[in-house]
């Protein structure tokens, strides 16, 4: 039941995408997502949809992984698609059903806009999928670093993070155990109206909620007793390191970009 | 109400990379009355299994049946069977939700429905049961009382549903001694008074010798050894490869059984080793 839901859907391997520096890939992804928005041919996008194929392969996750992401989008895809069809104007018409026109321009832009929802969400899978949430942390707090000149709480803001990251997985085996445990009770989570559903709930978050803060005052203990005080002076024991496999990710998507400018704003 | 299982299979998230196979071709009978200790390593499958007994795991491949109610991969879990099997989780004090202590015990009768003079009558009997004082404590909430008492309130509302099996997850974990000894105290009470089928599951070899009719010795989703104390205990170096160990008076006894004193090595109580030792002592001054 509850133990089904994987957290962040991260995929174990140890493939080069796997392996890239977090910090890397987040940049990575964001120009990724920005040059989607960039492409306005066809072979602009035959171009990018070329590059994130490479990058499935090398990741050596499974394809079905990376388009159950695309299930929960199924609906607004179609709608997005059909809404940019029959509402573009456009001269060449190709044909009328009722008061919609049907138009080349439409049919373009319908086929576009769903191809950068679909790249959109396959590239972001593709970075979640191979970057466990701690590493995608680490990466985020070493991004905002420069930040913290004016005085944003990078290193607070990943801690936070991390620690929320780090309790999902608990607090689901948590609710998991209450729920068995009222259910032997008797308890029953699955049937009744709304609102009767809504207070079968209070036997579950009460405990729940009590489990939370006492794991929270728990762990700032611990935190505490070991001396934490925030970012200041912190050294890792893992340092984010740039290498050669870094550098040819890069270059990849520098040539994809110059690629797709060259072809949207320059031929 | 035996309970029979047979072939039974689990497999905890099928076509995932983290699929994970908790139980492997697991059968065994449990009769009426009787008193089952289930000991395993951690991550052995003891709580993948007692959770099969009462329906809140359903089987991947084959069967449980308790009493005439079976459950298969694809059958439904009838409510009743809940009621038959009560299943008592590691921590059950972290269950607690109500403002009384009263309140939580009432839970699960109120939920069978059941008129409010038999709720009352119920939660009475459940906390005499765990040896709370019904006056004093019915009106506190579970979060003011000692942890020991907590746990006992957790117990009581499992009792309450009135089962005929019961099933403990650990329930000495985290007790000081003399909760651990009073708590397994009225488990005992529980099976030679009430007649009741008890499933104690741990991993205290102490605990266990000294309590049940027949132990099961999981590892790695199967069960490894099944038989009485002295048969499962004589399995020393089958016991070792597991991870597990054999009670400490029994080590003792058989140190000194190499040291040629003559007792016998099937000792696993306390009482018992002193009995036969204060024997053979006077045995020889004679």
């Amino acid at each position: 039941m509850i133990r089904d839901i994987t957290i962040g859907q991260f995929f174990p391997g140890q493939s080069i995408i796997h392996k890239l520096d977090p910090r890397v890939k987040i940049a990575l992804t964001f120009a990724f997502i920005v040059i989607i928005f960039f492409a306005k041919t066809y072979v602009g996008y035959g171009l990018i949809f070329a590059y994130i194929a490479f990058a499935v392969w090398l990741s050596q996750v499974p394809v079905r992984y990376i388009l159950r992401g695309l299930k929960p989008l199924l609906f607004i895809i179609v709608l997005t698609f059909l809404i940019n069809v029959f509402f573009t104007p456009g001269s060449k018409v190709l044909f009328r059903i009722w008061a919609f026109k049907f138009t080349q321009e439409g049919l373009n832009q319908g086929i576009f806009m769903t191809l950068r929802l679909v790249l959109l969400v396959v590239g972001t899978s593709l970075l979640t999928l191979t970057t466990s949430p701690i590493s995608l942390t680490d990466g985020i707090e070493r991004l905002l670093q420069p930040l913290q000149v004016i005085r944003f709480p990078a290193h607070e803001l990943a801690m936070m993070m991390t620690i929320a990251l780090r309790f999902i997985p608990t607090l689901l085996e948590e609710t998991d155990k209450i729920m068995k445990a009222q259910m032997a009770r008797g308890a029953d989570f699955e049937s009744g109206n709304l609102f009767q559903r809504a207070k079968a709930l209070v036997p579950l978050l009460v405990p729940l909620f009590i489990s939370a803060f006492r794991r929270a005052d728990e762990l700032a203990m611990a935190m505490e007793s070991r001396c934490y005080r925030g970012g200041q002076n912190r050294t890792r024991m893992k340092i984010l390191k740039t290498t050669r496999r870094d550098y040819l990710a890069v270059a990849v998507t520098l040539l994809l970009i110059a690629g797709i400018l060259l072809d949207s704003y320059v031929l | 109400m035996p309970i029979v299982v047979e072939h039974l299979t689990h497999v905890y998230m099928p076509g995932s990379p983290f699929e994970s196979l908790a139980l492997d071709d697991v059968s065994f009978e449990i009769r009426d009355g009787e008193f089952v200790g289930l000991i395993g390593h951690t991550g052995s499958g003891k709580s993948t299994l007692v959770q099969h007994l009462n329906g809140l795991l359903k089987p991947t491949s084959g069967r449980v049946v308790v009493d005439d109610i079976e459950i298969t991969s694809d059958s439904k879990v009838p409510k009743r069977l809940r009621q038959h099997v009560g299943l008592v989780f590691q921590y059950p004090e972290h269950q607690l939700f109500e403002e009384t202590v009263y309140q939580d015990i009432a839970f699960g009768p109120r939920n069978l429905n059941l008129p409010e003079e038999e709720v009352e009558r119920r939660v009475k009997e459940a906390m005499a049961l765990v040896g709370l004082d019904f006056e004093t404590i019915k009106d506190r909430s579970p979060f003011e009382i000692s942890g020991g008492q907590r746990r006992r309130v957790a117990i009581a509302g499992v009792l309450a549903m009135e089962p005929r099996i019961l099933i403990l997850d650990e329930p000495t974990a985290g007790l000081d001694p003399r909760g651990r000894d009073e708590i397994l105290s009225q488990i005992k009470n529980l099976h030679e008074q009430r007649g009741m089928t008890i499933i104690l599951v741990s991993h205290s070899m102490e605990d266990i010798a000294r309590l049940v009719d027949r132990i099961m010795v999981m590892n790695r989703g199967k069960i490894a050894l099944m038989g009485k104390p002295e048969e499962v205990f004589s399995c020393v170096d089958e016991l070792h490869a597991m991870g597990l160990g054999i009670p400490q008076i029994t080590h003792v006894m058989r140190a000194l059984r190499a040291k040629g004193m003559d007792v016998p090595d099937n000792i696993y109580t306390v009482e018992q080793a002193v009995k036969v030792i204060l024997e053979r002592i006077r045995g020889n001054r004679k």
